[in-house]
């Protein structure tokens, strides 16, 4: 059996434009090398923050549920929307909590910050370590790939419409190099007034 | 409930007997070093990330807050690094608050080499502890077993050996601040040029008996150049199948599920049957 | 957890924890082992134009966390004249272990050079490109650990490009990236090259959209993208750096470009 993390495969990257933040994924669900399903979105949205989780299938599941669930509990207790900001802090303590016995689980967070204004994006280790990128965060079993396309793809300030294309064929191009990611992608284009999600035509191999 | 929950733990070991191999942490395969020097301490580091050969991060802080007055600079495990310093950081300020007195560099090294000794090696923290208190200026290093070192001049991390190479061939007793913060900083350089660990920029910390300065991104000598081409698509470039806009409005107060009408895209593939 | 000592020097080289070194030998049998291969890291990348080829790597040679030079050619020119190697006009490009790199180049040359001094006129590239499957293949069962990439003008004049795998399988293709950062690499040339995944804005909706036909792209344009791709693959992959080599092979001979990269 290989690692955890790449017994489903599964893609996802996030990154910052003029503000505004998108995020996408594949909808790959594998079993190794045999594709279960083509439509298995990792993206999960909590209100305001969007929460992207790659790894090990039933982590993603559980752990989707578990931040559903916390989430919700932070709206109950503070009675305002969670910010990405104590999003992030909430996920890696979360997932530090479980440093000797790990979620199989590459999150990322994405976001605009409703007191500041400012888009927001983090990804994190299976233990929680926190990467707080200015630019993209990428992870799942296409995430070398993913760091190419963005690398070379990538630049500053783009209008939400340009950020959809960069993001789009960042993501496309990397899956389509990686044989455990791919079967379609979600986009969702984040700007402060509105949530932008679309689904992309993807190499269905 | 404080502490950590074990409850993946039987699973995991399960799997790892089975052959599956445990999970890559980001790591600060990294440069850190401190040095003493009359009336304070520096302590600096380099900044990058790595997962692998993979550049996770490109500029991370490696200089954690312990005290306004002790600093710690930390190597190995990152989320490692980031928790224990985090947590030392909490307790010392209680102890603070109950003693009614500056914290000690010797016992914020002493919780550390505590905890760390408590966990066996398992938990990946390398620090470079470094303050001044009522005492006076003080530097350590601590390891993940829970040894510590009292010393002048310390290195630590893959580009130990590159930064020491620099300690060794210009360390003098009695420098000033700002010879002290040059030789740090040079020492950090040597890992960042000549180990594949470490990478682009260099954090400085100067601790003296009136105040701490944080030099976040002190020496930047690995900027990217511009690129050579443009590589905005022109909009319309990417198929898309379908689209939803959601405005803030129709964002729900409590969260709940939202679906693309999959059914009626051509191609891409049949809807599951699932159980209900 | 692995991860805790990530941090420490691979290879082997004492880690940050004295439980990880043995001191002592284990008592009872004991095998002794010898592993022929490092991996010297770097990258290489090969793209094929309408009446040029253009070859680039990257000068970084590494082990573990260190680096060995950053100076070393993965470029060579195969079938010239002395050691300029005048006249050449195949380029190979070898990355993986460089010694043999370094073996397989001289073997080559050796080989093109002879073929010349038999036969009387210069070896095809499509010739070249299949003697350097058989050399591989000949090594089947102790292979040279490079991945080669061959790269010459076809008998038409039109760019060639030839990759290979360590045993010797290989093909004729427009742009491929091999080594360290080849999944950083050819994901982006896919895009930038060959418009993979790129459609016709306002060419139709959804399923109805024109894909974007790929056209040999001018050789200005190709040096910008090789050299974006190296400073991408430099800023994401520790063992990419230093140098790029690049040689543009076109009916006037082979140029040779180098341009710095960042060394940390």
């Amino acid at each position: 059996m290989g690692s955890p993390f790449s017994i489903n495969g599964g893609a996802c990257v996030a990154m910052v434009g003029k503000d505004c933040v998108a995020i996408a994924c594949d909808l790959r669900l594998g079993m190794q090398a045999l594709t279960v399903s083509n439509n298995f979105p990792k993206i999960f949205p909590y209100g305001d923050v969007y929460l992207g989780l790659t790894g090990l299938a039933t982590d993603v599941s559980t752990v989707s549920d578990l931040f559903r669930y916390k989430v919700n509990m932070y709206r109950l207790r503070e009675e305002r929307p969670i910010s990405p900001q104590t999003m992030a802090n909430l996920v890696s303590s979360t997932l530090y909590e479980r440093r000797f016995g790990p979620y199989f689980v590459s999150p990322v967070v994405a976001g605009i910050n409703h007191t500041t204004g400012k888009p927001f994006i983090c990804g994190f280790d299976s233990i929680g370590c926190i990467d707080f990128a200015k630019d993209f965060i990428v992870s799942g079993t296409a995430s070398d790939q993913l760091f190419g396309t963005c690398e070379g793809l990538w630049e500053p300030d783009l209008a939400p419409e340009d950020l959809f294309e960069t993001v789009s064929q960042a993501l496309l191009n990397a899956v389509d190099r990686d044989a455990l990611s791919g079967w379609g992608a979600h986009v969702y284009i984040i700007e402060k007034d509105k949530v932008t999600k679309r689904l992309l035509k993807g190499r269905q191999d | 409930m404080p502490g950590f929950d074990f409850s993946n733990h039987n699973r995991n070991a399960a799997l790892h007997a089975q052959g599956v191999p445990l999970p890559k942490a980001t790591s600060t395969g990294t440069t850190i070093v401190g040095c003493i020097y009359d009336g304070g301490v520096v302590i600096a580091a380099d900044t990058r990330a790595t997962s692998g050969p993979i550049v996770a991060d490109k500029n991370c802080e490696k200089l954690h807050y312990i005290a306004p007055q002790i600093w710690c600079a930390g190597a190995g495990t990152a989320a490692d690094t980031e928790f224990t310093t985090a947590i030392i950081s909490s307790n010392l300020e209680l102890h603070a608050l109950s003693t009614g007195r500056k914290p000690r560099v010797v016992t914020c090294m002493t919780m550390l080499k505590q905890h760390l000794f408590r966990y066996q090696g398992h938990i990946g923290a390398y620090l470079v502890v470094a303050g001044v208190d009522p005492t006076g200026a003080h530097l350590f290093t601590v390891h993940a077993h829970g040894s510590t070192d009292k010393l002048p001049y310390v290195t630590m991390g893959s580009g130990s050996l590159a930064a020491m190479s620099v300690f060794e061939t210009q360390w003098k007793s009695a420098l000033s601040k700002d010879d002290a913060v040059k030789l740090c900083a040079d020492a950090i350089q040597a890992g960042i040029f000549n180990d594949l660990g470490s990478g682009s920029n260099v954090d400085v910390c100067v601790i003296t008996a009136e105040k701490t300065t944080l030099m976040r991104n002190y020496i930047t000598p690995n900027v990217r150049e511009s690129k050579a081409r443009n590589y905005r698509f022109k909009r319309g470039t990417t198929a898309v199948l379908n689209e939803k806009v959601i405005t803030r409005e129709e964002i729900s107060k409590y969260v709940t599920v939202h679906e693309l009408d999959e059914q009626s895209v051509a191609g891409v593939g049949e809807v599951m049957d699932v159980d209900s | 957890m692995a991860s805790v000592f990530a941090g420490a020097p691979p290879n082997g080289a004492p880690g940050y924890s004295f439980a990880q070194t043995p001191t002592a030998a284990p008592a009872g049998i004991r095998e002794h082992s010898f592993y022929p291969y490092t991996d010297n890291g770097g990258s290489t990348l090969g793209i094929s134009g309408a009446d040029f080829s253009i070859l680039a790597g990257d000068t970084r040679s590494t082990s573990g966390y260190s680096i060995n030079t950053r100076y070393a050619p993965k470029l060579f020119k195969i079938g010239g004249e002395g050691p300029e190697s005048k006249g050449a006009r195949i380029v190979l490009s070898v990355v993986g272990f460089a010694a043999d790199g370094e073996a397989l180049k001289e073997r080559l040359d050796t080989i093109v050079k002879m073929y010349k001094y038999q036969h009387g006129k210069p070896m095809s590239v499509a010739a070249c490109a299949q003697r350097l499957s058989h050399i591989l293949y000949g090594k089947r069962f102790f292979p040279y650990y490079v991945t080669a990439i061959l790269g010459g003008l076809d008998e038409e004049g039109k760019g060639a490009l030839y990759s290979y795998d360590p045993v010797g399988s290989y093909e004729r293709e427009q742009c491929r990236a091999a080594g360290a950062a080849a999944s950083l690499i050819m994901p982006f040339l896919d895009n930038q090259v060959n418009f993979k995944n790129q459609y016709i804005p306002g060419s139709g909706e959804g399923h109805a959209l024109q894909q974007r036909v790929p056209e040999p792209l001018p050789r200005k344009d190709v040096e910008e993208l090789v050299k974006d791709a190296f400073t991408s693959a430099v800023e994401r992959h520790i063992e990419v750096g230093d140098g790029l080599q690049m040689m543009i092979i076109t009916k006037d001979g082979i140029e040779e470009i180098y341009e710095e990269l960042k060394k940390d």
